[in-house]
């Protein structure tokens, strides 16, 4: 399968507003390769470097050293965002705008025809289950609807590759089954998806293949079922024994 | 220029949803309305003043709709992340810049066509006359310094990360500009050096808005300026525009988003 999302080598120094603090890295040389048609779980406790990954990989900010590409294209090309989508964590869209509204914005940014903006709006307000809701400004909705009004836009092109940022943080659980629907659905449809969370189990039961990264390190890749041995009762326990914390806690 | 009308329609959507803009506009209507229905001592030409003094209201409404709206616009985008699905679309920074830019300034512009209509009625219903090419000149140099003041702010917006600092900054400059900035040469002529070439330095090198200030032309009927020399006043107005943009842009390219 082709690697749709590659990044090599890549190195991110963040320098600290104190001078005492030094230089922060946030990643340390990582590589990493997304294939086309899988769905990718980025895991790793707070502060590991998953979000500052997806942060290169849109380009919003410039690796110290390395490189990455997003269908072969380098991602400080604009061009190289054509084919994806995108939904941050904790984002608060604008607020004085609809569902339908931020949708047929975003339509226009993918220079989509009214035609196909219109199609594509209401298809993916049916999706993720705004239908009733087009019209209401996005100030009156709860946590989960403008989460799943994100989901929308993100999927506003008919991406080829999903990336998302702990889409299920802050969910209740119906929220979280709706996002995890989506999920499969696209799954199911082909798409590439890569996404990071701290739901272990969510993770188990839609992902392909899974990276655990631990202060910027890349520390182990592969399919569920090689990374979850026989002696570990379940992923969690997994996670946990390849980020140390056993022998943290030990020490 | 389809991203860049897009980006622009959310400001104009955004500021018109807003209710700060309306409350300033009906007191700015409301204290305008008020001052044109008093007769003072029964004189005539008591007029003059009364459109001196809404002329100016008005200026000061459009300086703190411009400043206001400009200053939030890139804060406001990080504080709530949406920026990071703007510019994870096929969108490059100086388009979203050119997009902001372009939506504040024909915002800015909405508003005022709306003030100087009713000022205009206003006026008209005392004067019984509307001189309307002295209203033309007055209210497009006017729109084209508020274009000034809206590439400044978008810069500060950038550079400072607090909106109200940066308001605060560019109220600070913008009203120096405006009251000290033509006096600096002849202030620099009584100093010894090289304070003498510092101030001319400045005076050279900063946006005199004062030229856009043609009120006197509505106020005391005026004869119309050389439309030359007002072609020229636009033109020294895109450039200003034109320079604060790209230093604009030029801080935003350089900046991580996160």
């Amino acid at each position: 399968m082709a690697a749709i999302l590659k990044a090599e080598n890549l190195r991110v120094e963040f320098r600290s507003r104190e001078a005492a603090q030094g230089t922060k890295v946030a990643l340390r040389g990582l590589n990493l390769e997304v294939n086309a048609g899988e769905v990718f779980g980025y895991l790793g406790p707070n502060g590991a470097g998953k979000t500052t990954t997806m942060n290169v990989l849109l380009g919003f900010v410039q690796p110290t050293s390395g490189a990455a590409s997003l269908f072969g294209i380098d991602v400080r090309q604009p061009i190289a965002r054509q084919r994806i989508g995108y939904l941050p964590e904790l984002t608060y869209y604008y607020k004085f705008l609809s569902a339908e509204e931020l949708l047929r914005f975003y339509s226009t940014l993918f220079d989509l025809s009214r035609l196909e903006a219109d199609r594509r709006i209401d298809e993916l307000l049916k999706l993720v289950e705004l239908e009733h809701a087009r019209k209401r400004p996005i100030r009156t909705y709860s946590k989960g609807m403008q989460q799943r009004a994100g989901l929308a836009q993100a999927l506003i092109n008919n991406p080829d590759l999903l990336v998302l940022d702990e889409p299920t943080s802050g969910l209740d659980p119906l929220g979280r089954m709706k996002v995890r629907q989506i999920i499969q659905r696209l799954k199911g449809e082909g798409k590439t998806v890569f996404f990071s969370s701290h739901e272990l189990g969510e993770v188990e039961t839609v992902c392909d293949r899974v990276g655990i990264i631990h202060q910027g390190e890349l520390k182990v890749v592969g399919p569920i079922s090689e990374i979850r041995q026989p002696r570990h009762a379940n992923l969690e326990q997994a996670f946990l024994e390849i980020i140390g914390f056993e022998t943290q806690s030990a020490s | 220029m389809k991203t860049i009308l897009a980006v622009a329609g959310v400001v104009i959507k955004e500021l018109y949803r807003r209710k700060d803009f309306y409350v300033l506009f009906i007191v700015t209507m409301l204290i305008c309305l008020i001052m044109a229905s008093v007769r003072i001592f029964n004189d005539d030409k008591i007029v003059r003043y009364l459109k001196e003094m809404c002329l100016l209201l008005v200026w000061i409404s459009s300086l703190v709709i411009a400043i206001t709206t400009t200053a939030r616009q890139i804060p406001a985008e990080r504080e709530n992340r949406t920026l990071l699905p703007l510019l994870a679309k096929p969108v490059t920074r100086t388009q979203l810049l050119l997009g902001k830019f372009l939506g504040c300034w024909l915002a800015c512009g909405i508003a005022l066509v709306c003030f100087y209509l009713f000022f205009g009625a206003l006026a008209a219903s005392r004067e019984h006359h509307w001189p309307l090419l002295n209203y033309f000149q007055a209210a497009s140099l006017h729109w084209f310094m508020l274009g000034i003041v809206i590439a400044m702010a978008l810069l500060g917006s950038l550079v400072f990360a607090a909106p109200s600092s940066n308001s605060t900054i560019c109220f600070v400059v913008v009203g120096g500009i405006l009251l000290l900035g033509r006096h600096l040469d002849s202030v620099a002529l009584t100093l010894p050096e090289p304070v003498r070439s510092a101030f001319l330095i400045v005076y050279y090198s900063i946006p005199h808005l004062e030229f856009f200030d043609v009120r006197d032309l509505i106020i005391h009927d005026w004869p119309l300026i050389h439309w030359g020399y007002y072609g020229l006043a636009l033109i020294y107005g895109i450039g200003y525009m034109v320079v604060f943009l790209t230093g604009a842009s030029l801080v935003f390219r350089r900046q991580s988003v996160n």
